[in-house]
């Protein structure tokens, strides 16, 4: 695949909740390397359009092409293959992604394992250097989750999911619920590694500032609708729809 | 490099009984590599306006943006990022960054951004920072909590990290002490010695007329106000 195709290509998609609009008429390519966020407030569409487009929900129009192959006529064995290896979910809550009952180590181990890997000695190491990435200390690295705090959680949730290498990431509020010492560690953190592993994501959050350092670009959602579409702070310094307008000038100024 | 063609902007306040401001009409502006262009005009007139919409920081209502070959006004999100990863730079007056990201990083990132390798791009980083007098205790420290003239030098050494083609300089010098001002004066004379293209709000007259080949009063590109 070469840098000048998308790596994801969505087209028209729309998910319904009986007479009511989920998200519709969504429409937006992904290259690679590049990070979208979604933005809106509680109940605009942007976490059911994130379920939709992992393959958590099942959408019921449209296209979703990963390197032009449309997942919704994928098999669930192999939309379930593509979601351990080449796509990951970072999860609001750690506990939705995380086993709390299996050490740290355990939890990025069964990742590799997944994918195949069988070497006690090789796991262990790989799960220790991504523990270090995320600036977890080995010593802790037999420690079950819960006895971590939030925000240790939430670096281990990302060692789980990037330690195979995936192409595609999924956030949702990756920053949610953390108090903001932490959460700005943890952009610096994912900042670092979508730079240096060439990872594609797709965020969603309420957080405008989280989008600004994170974000390329930006997708402004409204009951079901994007709004707006465009390059991260051109949409937050010179907003053109109303919606976005009252989005942005509503935010508190630190 | 940077060709500008019959731009005009407007902001609609959609929240204020959507009120239409026109601001800018009939804009043109020419800058050759190698030459630095100084906007002028009173606060209010539209420099600031007019170096945001060439970032594409500001979307434009009308007319074309060329910095080289691409035109800022028609492109896509994701070639002006590619612009301003590769071609374009930008020294804002307000640095922007993650908290706690140690002040080399800060000015390494357009360099890793590039893909060049973490040693190369620090070292690169520390040189610029030493140029500045930032003292060295405090390259591993965030930005975030220094004083506005080292803020400001920080903002100044990441935007020169990069040898980029064309740049964009918003009031470089305001808010420093003699020596550090030379010091970027001198950067900017290196820029323009390598054939960078540079668009410039200075405050600071006596430094407009040291690095300024001309000046563009940009009060003639406001538009006539309805009687």
């Amino acid at each position: 695949m070469t840098q000048d195709q998308p790596l994801l290509s969505v087209r028209d998609l729309a998910k319904m909740y009986g007479g009511r609009i989920g998200c519709t008429d969504v429409s937006f390519d992904l290259w690679p390397g590049e990070v979208l966020g979604i933005v809106g407030e509680s109940g605009s569409g942007k976490s059911t359009l994130l379920g939709c487009l992992s393959g958590q929900l099942a959408a019921d129009r449209g296209q979703i092409l990963y390197r032009g192959r449309d997942t919704r006529q994928m098999s669930e064995p192999e939309r379930r293959l593509l979601s351990r290896t080449e796509w990951a979910f970072v999860h609001q809550n750690p506990r939705d992604g995380l086993r709390m009952g299996v050490s740290a180590g355990g939890n990025v181990g069964e990742r590799l394992m997944a994918v195949g890997a069988r070497h006690y000695g090789d796991i262990r190491e790989t799960a220790t250097d991504w523990l270090g990435r995320v600036e977890i200390s080995a010593e802790r690295i037999d420690d079950r989750p819960r006895q971590f705090s939030g925000g240790m959680q939430q670096r281990l949730q990302i060692a789980r999911n990037l330690v195979t290498s995936p192409k595609l990431v999924f956030m949702d509020e990756p920053t949610g619920g953390l108090d903001v010492s932490v959460q700005a560690r943890l952009l610096d953190l994912l900042r670092g590694l979508v730079r240096d592993m060439g990872l594609s994501v797709i965020i969603v959050t309420h957080d405008l500032a989280v989008a600004r350092l994170l974000a390329d670009r930006l997708m402004v959602m409204k009951d079901g609708h994007v709004i707006e579409h465009g390059l991260t702070d051109q949409v937050l310094d010179d907003p053109q729809a109303a919606y976005t307008q009252l989005l942005v000038s509503s935010v508190l100024q630190v | 490099m940077i060709r500008i063609e019959n731009l005009s902007k407007s902001f609609t306040l959609h929240n204020q009984s959507g009120v239409v401001i026109p601001v800018m009409a009939g804009a043109h502006l020419a800058v050759q590599p190698g030459e630095c262009v100084a906007l002028t005009g009173q606060s209010g007139s539209g420099k600031s306006t007019l170096m945001r919409m060439i970032y594409g920081n500001y979307l434009a209502a009308g007319g074309s943006i060329m910095v080289g070959d691409v035109d800022v006004a028609k492109a896509s999100p994701r070639e002006i990022i590619r612009l301003r990863r590769e071609t374009l730079g930008y020294v804002s007056q307000f640095l922007r960054v993650v908290p706690r990201v140690p002040t080399r990083t800060v000015v390494a990132e357009p360099l890793l951004a590039l893909g060049i390798p973490s040693d190369q791009a620090h070292a690169r980083a520390e040189h610029l920072l030493e140029q500045l007098n930032i003292p060295q205790r405090l390259w591993s420290l965030s930005p975030t909590t220094f004083s506005g003239g080292e803020q400001q030098r920080v903002n100044i050494a990441r935007g020169f990290a990069h040898d980029y083609p064309a740049l964009l300089l918003d009031e470089p010098t305001a808010s420093l002490d003699a020596k550090n001002r030379e010091v970027v004066l001198s950067l900017i004379e290196a820029a323009k010695a390598r054939g960078a293209a540079i668009v410039g709000i200075f405050h600071d007259e006596a430094a407009r007329d040291r690095v300024c080949d001309r000046t563009v009063d940009v009060t003639g590109f406001t538009p006539q106000r309805a009687a």
